[in-house]
């Protein structure tokens, strides 16, 4: 997820940029991520990335062989997907400040990276929360399909145990609990979180 | 890379496509029906309606897809006996029966919770109307309730139709062959993964913004009386 909040700012700073190549780069990276399904692209990462690596270094005739750890494979094809996601999000939450008030920071002095920090940052966690929340709940169950790649977490955990005792459904069905306990337990975090960043916002 | 081998593999894999494209329009279909029963009775007011309904929403939007997946295709297995005196375990015992039950099942929760949200959106004043002119309940939400919330709703939902059409390359996990199933196949086979899997990743693309386009279409039909009016 850090990493899927590091490039989702990156990527969305680089979508909001006048720059064109920082623009088009952001742009096809959110379009094609966002298009194609998450087992292809964690397939693609797994299995498609040493051979690919091979084979362009052995067209250079260098003789490498890598091995891809399921752990290291896994969280960085997870944040390369999540981070297309919150890209999208971090955009949505940078239009919603309001523009007086980042005129009104250039108008006192504050330089750009000062404006950010004091004035668009804070605000853009508030509109930012709800989706980046989403994002995370989403992230939670996609780790899921880790197991694909042979990953010991809950869900191939769950596959052994079934497998050893002939028993599916009481494994699954516990694995599905714990997924269910861990996202009603975000979902309540979430809601302290949002009305912490709320806190300054006037209510009626 | 091997261009050859991608051209060769490519029958087998527009061959998957039309399975991916079977399974997301059943499910679509079903799920929908689905869909609107659950989001009628997640509005009710009556315990006896509302409260299953949150139940089957809650487990099913807060667990993986991939876990509900095994849960129906491996975990019927230990109720054979009891889905053969049924007479239900020939169906179980196919696994495009399951993926189709469970994408079904999965995106029915999500949907249902994006048209509550859109019945609930749907403005009182509107309601209010139709209740002045005497209409029945039923006739309220056939008429007025219903198509309004459709439109409100209508951008939610494509964006849950793409996610289940990302979501039918699961079912390559419970042996069917769709795109990604037989991109597995295929690779395993000769080792080919990443251009197999990087042609798969171009047709998914394709049917992802290829829907997108239909449903924005669809879109501009829904909501025509919106349209700022041209000069």
């Amino acid at each position: 997820m850090s990493i899927a909040m590091l490039l989702g700012l990156i990527a969305s700073w680089g979508k909001l940029t006048r720059s064109r190549i920082g623009k088009s780069v952001a742009d096809i990276y959110t379009t094609v991520v966002r298009g194609v399904p998450e087992l292809v692209t964690i397939l693609l990462v797994y299995y498609g990335m040493p051979t690919l690596i091979q084979d362009v270094l052995g067209a250079m005739d260098i003789d490498f062989i890598i091995n891809l750890n399921p752990f290291m494979a896994g969280i960085g094809t997870l944040g390369f997907i999540y981070g297309a996601f919150a890209t999208e999000v971090f955009r949505g939450a940078y239009l919603a400040v309001p523009k007086g008030q980042i005129e009104a920071a250039r108008a006192v002095g504050m330089g750009t990276i000062l404006t950010f920090r004091r004035v668009i940052l804070p605000q853009m966690w508030r509109f930012a929360l709800p989706g980046l929340a989403n994002v995370w709940m989403v992230l939670i169950k996609a780790t899921a399909l880790i197991s694909v790649i042979q990953l010991p977490e809950l869900m191939r955990n769950a596959d052994i145990a079934s497998r050893a005792t002939r028993k599916p459904f009481t494994f699954f069905f516990a694995a599905s609990l714990i997924y269910l306990l861990i996202t009603t337990g975000s979902l309540i975090f979430q809601k302290h979180v949002e009305k912490w960043a709320d806190r300054g916002v006037r209510r009626v | 890379m091997d261009i050859r081998l991608i051209l060769k593999s490519l029958p087998a894999l527009l061959h998957g496509m039309v399975l991916t494209l079977n399974i997301t329009s059943v499910s679509v279909l079903c799920g929908l029906l689905l869909a609107v029963i659950l989001a009628l009775m997640r509005v009710s007011k009556n315990p006896f309606f509302w409260m299953p309904s949150y139940g089957f929403i809650f487990y099913f939007r807060g667990t993986p897809l991939l876990v509900q997946l095994f849960l129906i295709y491996y975990g019927s297995g230990q109720f054979r006996n009891m889905l053969s005196t049924v007479g239900l375990w020939t169906f179980f015992r196919q696994a495009y029966f399951c993926g189709v039950l469970t994408l079904t099942l999965n995106t029915a929760a999500y949907t249902a919770e994006i048209l509550r949200g859109a019945i609930l959106a749907v403005p009182f004043g509107e309601i209010e109307a139709g209740m002045a002119c005497g209409m029945s309940k039923v006739l309220l939400y056939r008429r007025i309730i219903l198509p309004k919330a459709f439109r409100l709703g209508w951008q939610a939902y494509t964006n849950e139709v793409v996610f289940l059409l990302q979501a039918t390359s699961l079912v390559s996990l419970i042996t069917l062959l769709d795109i990604t199933g037989v991109a597995r196949v295929i690779a395993a086979r000769t080792f080919a993964f990443y251009e197999l899997f990087l042609t798969a990743a171009a047709l998914y693309l394709c049917l992802v913004y290829g829907l997108l386009f239909l449903f924005r279409k669809i879109e501009q039909r829904l909501l025509s009386h919106l349209e700022p009016i041209r000069t």
